[in-house]
């Protein structure tokens, strides 16, 4: 990189972080929890704010802001107000590994799958603390059904991603999208080598994974509101709701990036040279394209299937994916060994 | 069906209703989701409500005795009736004069209604029937007691009943107007 003033770098690094994270949210939020959603049960969701309802958003935004930060009479207060942004910390944690072209990328660790997968877990933390700290029993039970959940799909999102690491031989995500781009299928490397192709059990096993660590229907069983009003979510308003809410799309958005970096080739498209220069420019929007396609699936999931129940959500992860992973990963390293 | 085949059928339900809602009009047309979904746009066009549809309850003052049955089977007691005894002219000359109970006040509370329809199907008087109208909210809660008058004026919106089958013993009632 050009030798810049720390300061200015730090910049930079800081607002790339701010709009990598909060500018898909919105696009996510107003094309597929406002129009898809209504057009699949054929209605039309918001008209009225701005041309289509697409100043929606910024009217509810605009809504929260005025409303009152309550805070319950039990509740512990310095907990209960961190809580929302020890969630959103998580999603800014994350996308610090997530390249976006060949140099533009915030910090390209070695162990960088790795370091995702270890911060991803940090909203568990902050789930619980809004859970406890709300000093109310729906809440306490959204966020003890959170942190179960959320460290049950860790298991087989992680083993999943090991597929890709052996596959690809390195845990840096820089490394795995060049070893996507140079890969070639049995001797044919028009389109590169995505791991969909080759780990595709791996990609179905990770899509499953991150709706629930997403805790998107069908596993929204910590906000279930027909049993726990909104869970752990249940005693907040006004802004710390809003940053709740923004939290979980713009989590959606960077565990869609981390998706396609192991699993669609990052910034990548096939038929330019991975070294040109050109992908510091286009990377960022091949992302986006990718990740409005996996945001897709996972909203597509959302809206089609209705909530698990708690029993069932625990016997899928532990008695259908882990196994799952475990043979995927024990298939892929006799393939790589016999390759 | 299995769990794996009816889950992507569930995708194909989904999809198959955002593609319907999209393009009405088949895929060559440009997307007019307003022609395809099954809603309207409330504030802008309005469906005209099914003729026997429970909107507001309407009061036919004449028929009325105040015999309080509708008030006192009213699960929300959101009925409030007062009247006083009058002097009625005799039916036949020569008669003697006919006591009559004049309402004072038939108020219906329809902050607290719940459009059960007992107090319709109670009346022995038919005094009371159902109007299909369903815009009367107000700013004010209080504006929501109706009280006679108003309760009147919402005969006019009620409708006819409907004749029955051909053939039906029972005599068609009718909306006294
Ligand atoms: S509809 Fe039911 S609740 Fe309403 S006034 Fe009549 S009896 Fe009462
Ligand atoms: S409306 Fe009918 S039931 Fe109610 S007081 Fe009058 S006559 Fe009686």
């Amino acid at each position: 990189m050009i030798g810049l003033a720390f300061w200015i770098e730090t910049t930079f690094r800081s607002a790339g972080g701010l709009a990598a994270v909060l500018l898909p949210a919105g696009p996510l939020v107003y094309l597929y929890l406002f129009k898809m959603m209504s057009f699949m049960q054929s209605r039309l969701g918001p008209m009225e704010a701005g041309p289509a309802g697409s100043m929606q958003l910024l009217a509810e935004v605009g809504k929260f802001l005025q409303k009152e930060d309550l805070f319950p009479a039990k509740a512990d207060r310095i907990v209960f107000a961190a809580a929302p942004f020890v969630v959103l910390v998580s999603s800014f944690l994350l996308v610090v590994v997530v390249p976006f072209g060949p140099d533009a990328w915030f910090v390209n660790l070695d162990t960088g799958v790795f370091f995702a997968m270890a911060v991803s877990s940090v909203s568990v933390i902050g789930i619980l603390m809004a859970g406890w700290a709300s000093a109310s029993k729906y809440s306490m039970l959204g966020g003890l059904r959170a942190a179960g959940q959320l460290i049950a799909y860790e298991l087989p999102l992680v083993l999943a991603v090991m597929g890709v690491v052996i596959q690809a031989g390195t845990l840096n995500m820089q490394d795995i999208v060049l070893a996507q781009a140079e890969g070639e299928i049995f001797g044919f490397g028009g389109i590169g080598n995505p791991f969909i192709i080759t780990q595709f059990l791996g990609f179905v096993i990770f899509m499953i994974a991150m709706q629930a660590e997403l805790t998107q229907p069908p596993f929204d069983m910590p906000v279930a509101e027909s049993e726990l009003v909104t869970g752990y979510i249940t005693e907040y308003s006004g802004m710390r709701f809003l940053l709740f809410f923004i939290g979980e799309f713009a989590t959606a958005g960077i565990f869609a990036m981390i998706a396609s970096v192991l699993f669609l080739g990052g910034w990548w498209v096939p038929g330019i040279d991975p070294d040109s220069n050109l992908f510091n420019i286009l990377g960022p929007a091949v992302m986006f394209a990718k990740v409005l396609g996996v945001t897709f699936l996972v909203f597509w999931f959302r809206i089609t299937y209705p909530r698990f129940r708690e029993d069932q959500l625990q016997k899928l992860a532990w008695k259908v994916l882990i196994p799952l992973s475990l043979l995927n990963i024990v298939i892929t390293g006799i393939l790589k060994v016999a390759f | 069906m299995g769990i794996v085949p009816g889950m992507i059928k569930g995708l194909g339900v989904t999809a198959k209703t955002a593609y319907d809602t999209m393009f009405p009009d088949g895929p060559l047309k440009p997307p007019s989701p307003s022609k395809g979904a099954v809603t309207v746009q409330y504030p802008h066009e309005k469906e005209t409500p099914t003729a026997r549809a429970r909107g507001v309850i309407a009061l036919q003052e004449d028929n009325c005795t105040a015999c309080m049955l509708c008030a006192r089977e009213c699960p929300d007691w959101c009925i409030y009736i007062e009247g006083h005894k009058e002097k009625a002219p005799p039916r036949r000359a020569g008669g003697k004069p006919r006591q009559k109970n004049k309402l004072d006040r038939f108020d219906i509370d329809f902050a607290l209604c719940m459009y059960c329809g007992i107090c319709v199907e109670v009346c022995p008087f038919d005094a009371l029937f159902w109007s299909p109208e369903y815009e009367f909210s107000e700013p004010r809660i209080a504006d929501l007691l109706h009280d006679k008058s108003r309760l009147a004026e919402w005969m006019e919106t009620v409708p006819d009943f409907e004749s029955y089958e051909s053939g039906s013993e029972a005599k068609v009632r009718k909306v006294p107007r």
